[in-house]
């Protein structure tokens, strides 16, 4: 227990410094005491402005975005018991795409496109959990194949039918707005001025999914030992699915399909610090959030003024971090 | 108080569509080993996986100490019975003595860690299966034995009144297949557990089980003490293959035709 407390104190303290970071870069470079006073009084001074109305902002919704894809991606990695999984494995981005771009194509405003993409992800959610609800039900589950493949069958198929049909916007899209669509199907933190939701739903998330921490340890075991040791599988996996979901389609429309954090965040922490879920979860949320909000200041201060996708800076950097976490000797942890 | 640890009342399985069991009837009371036997198919694993409640009876009755399977609180119901699947699918790595502290998790309130009394009892489970000293190795480097006692240390450590074991011997070596079979029939013996395993060797069955249930291809099914139920026409006829009882070193040994 006092290691785990040391992991989150140590990953808080690496998210403050990230957004001392990110506070203190951009265009106008700021010195730490300005900065200071900036954040405390505002004003009406130009630095204070900078801070309070741009970067704050952008910070937070880049580190709660960034919060949300890892937590997901833990989340979805143990309902669907495989190391592979990730956010949008289950069809989930791109719903959320289709809705958005689907409103590009015909010209609407960002909130239009925002409403869209919501629309298009909860479409996505309840697509999937309609056509796996067997999957999801009671004593169907213990079959020759287990819930788990069969659910993720579901949602690749899903997730293909949803990009054939991205392609297909993006071809008969006009020249004008293919960059605009591409940039969202990257993933782009660029003017975000709604942090709050973001921020608040991985508050949520986090305390929805604490609490089914250690039950979400047993049912990596497999749904058979999980159902032997207690633990209500069913109820279990409709939560899970629930939170990861809905974590996802909130990141997804506040910042596009950034790729990579909710894939490797988790896997990188289980690597480093060992898989008990009630360390991973919170330490997911902080370290996505960081790594996000890190790659966000560097997206946009590296080849200033032009903006780079945030997500090829994450995965530029988390390949080869990944790649040496990966082949390294793993340290076996105890139990805390 | 005195209810059986788990009594099955005219009880009918089919899966796939197909009537495996019928009829089956039978009380498991503290201090009894008893294994399954039948054939490929003939529903030994259904009838585990329907007593642990992972699937429906197509008819008839179970009660777990007393008390309908349904009525049971899935934890409560975990700290009844424990139960060792046929196979494991391990898809993350784990170190050994946190996957054999799992069998702690139904009696951990919510909010709880596992601390030094869940440790002792994983220790003291790794003991018994012969695996002292592996508790830091990941399960995904283990061989296929090592995995089936981590999972039966795991069973162990969540100290159940009745253990249901779905070919606990499977992957053993000789050496470590006796080992376990004399720790279940200890426990049974000094800890009043109930025990119940499916097993294709029908020597260890023999030589361990107080009692037999035995399943035929018709479905019909046979049980009772062991030794009146593995006769060799009973056998011959469940497994379709000739079978002679021999005794030798003081043993009772079936050698097939």
């Amino acid at each position: 227990m006092r290691r785990v407390l040391l992991i989150w104190l140590s990953l808080a303290g690496a998210a403050l410094v990230a957004f001392a970071l990110a506070l203190a870069s951009g265009s106008t470079h700021l010195p730490p005491l300005e900065l200071l006073q900036a954040l405390i009084s505002p004003g009406d001074s130009v630095a204070g402005e900078i801070v309070t109305r741009l970067r704050l902002p952008r910070a937070l919704a880049a580190f709660a975005v960034g919060g949300l894809l890892a937590l997901a991606g833990a989340l979805m990695q143990v309902l669907l018991r495989n190391p592979l999984a990730d956010p949008y494995v289950l069809g989930l981005s791109g719903g959320a795409a289709v809705g958005a771009l689907g409103a590009m194509l015909v010209g609407l405003g960002a909130l239009a496109v925002n409403l869209s993409a919501s629309a298009g992800a909860l479409l996505a959610i309840a697509l999937v959990f309609a056509l796996a609800r067997r999957d999801f039900a009671r004593q169907q589950m213990f079959g020759a194949l287990e819930a788990s493949p069969r659910l993720l069958l579901t949602g690749v198929i899903m997730a293909a039918g949803w990009g054939a049909l991205i392609t297909l916007m993006l071809t008969l899209a006009p020249e004008a707005r293919l960059r605009g669509m591409l940039f969202w199907l990257m993933g782009d933190l660029n003017g975000v001025e709604s942090w709050a939701p973001a921020l608040l739903a991985l508050a949520l998330a986090l305390a929805v999914s604490y609490p089914m921490a250690r039950g979400l340890n047993v049912l990596l075991r497999g749904e058979v030992m999980a159902h032997a040791l207690g633990v209500r599988v069913v109820p279990l996996r409709r939560a899970v699915y629930l939170v990861a979901s809905v974590a996802t389609a909130l990141a997804v429309t506040t910042a596009g399909a950034i790729g990579f954090v909710g894939l490797v965040v988790p896997h990188a922490l289980r690597l480093a610090l060992g898989n008990d879920q009630r360390m991973l979860l919170p330490a997911s949320a902080l370290a996505g959030g960081t790594l996000l909000l890190l790659a966000d200041t560097a997206a946009r201060s590296l080849l200033a003024p032009q903006q780079l996708p945030v997500g090829v800076i994450t995965a530029l950097v988390g390949v080869p971090a990944f790649m040496f976490l990966l082949t390294r000797k793993p340290v076996k942890q105890e139990a805390a | 108080m005195n209810a059986p640890l788990l009594e099955a009342q005219d009880l009918s399985l089919s899966a796939g569509g197909r009537a495996l069991v019928r009829g089956m009837s039978f009380r498991l009371n503290a201090g009894e080993v008893w294994c399954l036997l039948g054939p490929n198919g003939s529903g030994k694993s259904t009838f585990l996986h329907t007593a642990v409640g992972l699937r429906q009876a197509q008819g008839g009755a179970l009660r777990l100490a007393g008390r309908a399977l349904a009525d049971w609180p899935a934890a409560a119901a975990a700290r009844q019975r424990a139960f060792l699947p046929q196979a494991f699918h391990d898809a993350f790595s784990a170190s050994v003595l946190e996957s054999v502290m799992l069998g702690r998790h139904p009696y951990l309130s919510r909010w709880q860690w596992e601390g030094a009394e869940e440790r002792e009892f994983a220790r003291y489970a790794l003991r018994s299966v012969d695996l002292a000293g592996f508790e830091r190795r990941d399960v995904l480097t283990l061989s296929g034995g090592e995995r089936q006692r981590v999972a039966l240390a795991a069973l162990f450590t969540q100290d159940a009144p009745l253990l249901l074991l779905d070919e606990p011997v499977s992957h053993l070596d000789l050496h470590h297949q006796v080992l376990v079979l004399e720790h279940l029939v200890m426990l049974a013996r000094d800890h009043a557990k109930g025990v119940l395993f499916t097993v294709h060797d029908l020597d260890l069955a023999a030589r361990f089980a107080s009692h037999a249930l035995l399943l035929t291809p018709r479905g019909t099914v046979l049980h009772g003490p062991a030794a009146s139920v593995m006769t060799e026409a009973a056998l011959q006829a469940a497994f379709g293959h000739r079978v002679t009882r021999v005794e030798a070193a003081g043993r009772t040994l079936f050698v097939p035709d």
